[in-house]
């Protein structure tokens, strides 16, 4: 015969799934799209630009962290902007710019890049960034403009605003109705107010087998049973899984790769304990949102759940039951 | 648990769905492209064989077999020609007549030198005398099973484990399931497919035979959904046969169904405990092709000298299924399947999740070749590898249940302590966890390295 180049030689398995790390990140921006066309449709181009802005500011902030560790560029995986679109959803549409940059800056820096870049941090970036700039801007993290309001694309400080879902249901007035909450009419964070474009979203992702429905699931059915008792009616269990930002990070924030359990049980007490801290917090807390805790402290303790969710190993059953 | 049960009533729903049928399944695994088509509708195909046949003395798992000829004898078809040495081991025969040319180490589809024998065909094809077969009703299961030794038999699924040593289970053990593997889950081949709709018989008699060695009146075929006609010839088959009670069983298309531990929970819900054989849960699986070949040398007294090897992949001309003798070189195949039609990257004898990457051409089929695949630039360029995610995708598919980012990460620490608490040693390198891998990971690869250094340390 004669001689060709040399063939490749590598171990098997010498195929692999379509998925790389930028597909997977590509789908999820995918995914956050109906909640961003949501977000304008409902807080017009305020929420648009505050998008734009978190998202250039989270990729900006990891390409320089690259330029000045001299490593290479990762923005091309795109978890940055995934991160930026994420935060800006967790946003009233009209927090000062500047206050979102810093979101951003910390969602990158201090949470991603300090401890070792994507695959590595501990805390999902967006849900802390969020603790951040409620801690540091309580006030204008907290103000909920009403729904269509027309808003200035820079300075709104004037908006007339309204109360949101969960401060209602704190201060024991009337509910807003279950449709207003479905679409996302109400007052509330840019992604978080449409519950449908967050159904959509959903439907995408697991089509796509990009996360998993056992933390959603249990994190959502923890809620709406706890919510259902405490709250004593059917309809404070639904009230609190479709309001606030309950959904949104069901759907994308505990099915973050890195900070979440990546055992299928862990998973599961993932989604419960985010659940059961939420309602704590939303019904005896300070505070009417207990979401971004609740995924924080479920951060915190996630490596210690992975310890003891290890699956059972093939053939260490009971064999005598399954074979009965 | 969780996931047990809700795979299970979704297959449940399913099974109803299309008329209630039961298909059968493990947990985890993977879904990759099936890439049959190409080979999956046409018949097998004979081809001769060329000048120069090679015959290494490695084909099987254990001790190399041990040359019987000199350089100079004449041998033909069905002489032995290398002894099995010890009993983990298998004889070896001709599979042309000829001339012994020269006997010396030589490159082996795994990859390493091996002693081979050469063998000049006379193309001639002249038999051995004294070839015999029997009617396997009259023999003793001892009898049985030296027919099988005799004929150099080893499982032709790619393990290549001495089928007589799989056979020869100890007084003490009971055997309730004898299983034909028809699952064939590796992407490309369709040789076993193509061995049942095409020699359903052989495939039936040979489990025949095998549930005589263990007096058992039942017999299981286990075979993957997309294989319906497949299904559907040896039921045929089997109704027909009236003897014994063969039941065909549809598996679930999925990857890894056709290692053996994941085909016996499939079939009969027994998991296999770790470090234990098959014979312990009371089942013996063996492929279609070694079952074909059982009953082929019980009942015509033929060795095992020819097998079926699909030929396939991009580069290749005209793809098929071809009944190949052993021994025949790569670069002659190809040639009968119409050469390569661009120019190879990657050849790959076997499958590509588990099959192992060619060197050159010059090695040729040994018992174990199912396939022989060939393609090009695109599909042989390496993804580079990233950060892992820990996104527990592999945890969740890893059909031994460990936790493979854990291993694979305790294997780049070099903490062995780690790793046998990780039950390293259970892997099946079924190599699924770096298939699903969104950042390349070379989870199994790195897998194999660290296994075969704690075998070292022992
Ligand atoms: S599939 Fe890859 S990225 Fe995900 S946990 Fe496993 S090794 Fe890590
Ligand atoms: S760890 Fe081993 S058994 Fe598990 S998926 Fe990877 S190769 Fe297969």
């Amino acid at each position: 015969m004669e001689k060709t180049k040399k063939f490749i030689v590598s171990h098997a398995p010498h195929i692999s799934g379509e998925e790389r790390v930028q597909t997977v990140m590509l789908d999820v921006i995918i995914a956050l799209f109906p909640s961003v066309i949501a977000g304008v449709i409902f807080f017009g181009y305020r929420a648009a630009l505050l998008t734009a802005v978190c998202m250039a500011a989270c990729i900006f902030f990891e390409w320089g962290w690259c330029k000045l560790l001299k490593k290479p560029s990762t923005v091309g995986d795109l978890s940055a902007a995934v991160t930026g679109i994420i935060l800006a959803m967790n946003l009233p549409a009209t927090l000062p710019f500047y206050q979102a940059i810093l979101g951003s800056l910390f969602a990158i820096i201090i949470v991603k890049a300090f401890f070792g870049g994507l695959g590595h941090n501990f805390m999902n970036p967006a849900a802390a960034a969020r603790a951040f700039l409620l801690t540091s801007f309580a006030m204008p993290m907290t103000r909920w403009v009403e729904p269509f309001e027309k808003l200035h694309l820079i300075n709104n400080a004037d908006a007339i605003t309204s109360a949101s879902p969960l401060s209602l249901y704190k201060a024991g007035e009337e509910l807003t109705s279950f449709w207003n909450l479905f679409i996302g009419n109400r007052g509330g964070c840019i992604g978080e107010t449409s519950a449908i474009a967050i159904i959509i979203g959903f439907a995408y992702l697991i089509w796509r087998k990009v996360i998993d429905y056992k933390c959603p699931l249990a994190y959502v059915l923890t809620t709406f049973v706890l919510s259902a008792c405490l709250g004593g009616t059917l309809y404070s269990g639904v009230y609190h899984v479709f309001a606030g930002g309950l959904l949104f990070s069901a759907v994308f924030m505990v099915t973050d790769y890195t900070t979440t359990p990546y055992t299928p049980w862990g998973k599961v007490i993932f989604g419960i304990g985010c659940g059961l801290i939420t309602v704590l917090i939303r019904f005896f807390g300070g505070y009417p949102e207990g979401v971004t805790y609740g995924i924080l402290l479920m951060n915190v303790a996630s490596p210690l759940i992975e310890r003891y969710t290890h699956p059972r190993r093939f053939g260490k059953v009971k064999e005598a039951k399954e074979n009965a | 648990m969780e996931n047990k049960f809700f795979e299970g009533a979704a297959e449940k729903i399913k099974g109803f769905i299309s008329d209630k049928k039961e298909v059968y399944t493990f947990r985890g695994g993977i879904h990759p492209d099936a890439m049959k088509e190409e080979t999956k509708d046409k018949p097998i195909v004979d081809i001769d064989a060329p000048q120069l046949m090679i015959f290494p003395m490695v084909q099987h798992l254990g001790a190399p077999a041990t040359p019987i000829v000199q350089v100079g004898d004449e041998v033909k078809v069905g002489q032995k020609i290398a002894e099995a040495s010890g009993y983990v081991s298998a004889n070896i025969h001709s599979s042309v007549s000829g001339t012994v040319k020269e006997i010396k180490p030589s490159l082996h589809p795994n990859g390493t030198e091996v002693e081979c024998i050469f063998i000049e065909n006379d193309g001639r094809y002249e038999v051995v005398e004294g070839l015999k077969g029997y009617d396997y009703r009259e023999l003793s299961p001892k009898e049985i099973v030296d027919i099988v030794r005799e004929a150099g038999i080893v499982g032709m699924g790619g393990a290549c484990f001495p089928t007589h040593v799989k056979l020869n289970v100890s007084d003490d053990k009971r055997i309730d399931y004898v299983i034909v593997n028809g699952a064939e889950c590796e992407p490309y081949l369709t040789s076993d497919h193509r061995q049942m709709l095409e020699n359903p018989k052989d495939v039936i008699t040979g489990l025949k035979i095998l549930m005589k060695i263990f007096g058992l009146t039942t017999g299981y075929i286990g075979i993957e959904e997309n294989k319906p006609d497949a299904i559907e010839v040896l039921q045929n088959a089997a109704s027909l046969d009236g003897e014994a009670d063969i039941r065909i069983v549809t598996l679930k298309t999925k990857y890894p169904q056709g290692s053996e531990k994941q085909l016996i929970d499939a079939i009969t819900g027994r998991k296999i405990p770790p470090g234990k054989l098959p014979a312990d849960v009371g089942a013996i699986v063996d492929n279609v092709d070694t079952v074909a070949s059982i009953c082929r040398a019980v009942t015509k007294g033929r060795p095992l000298i020819s097998r079926i090897v699909t030929v396939a992949g991009d580069c290749i001309g005209n793809p098929v299924n071809f009944r190949v003798r052993i021994g025949t070189p790569f670069n002659y195949i190809v040639e009968k399947a119409g050469g390569f039609k661009k120019e190879p990257r990657k050849v790959i004898m076997g499958g590509p999740m588990m099959g192992i990457a060619q060197i050159s051409l010059d090695t040729p089929v040994v018992k174990g070749t199912s396939g022989l695949l060939a393609f090009g630039r695109k599909f042989a360029r390496a993804q580079e590898e990233t950060t892992c995610l820990r996104c527990g995708k592999c945890v969740e598919i890893c059909p031994m249940r460990l936790v493979p980012l854990e291993i694979n990460n305790a294997y780049k620490r070099n903490d062995f302590d780690a790793l046998m608490k990780l039950n390293v040693m259970d892997c099946i390198e079924c190599g699924s966890c770096s298939y699903i891998c969104q950042s390349s990971q070379r989870v199994v690869q790195n897998i194999r390295i660290a296994k075969a250094k704690i075998r070292e340390k022992k």
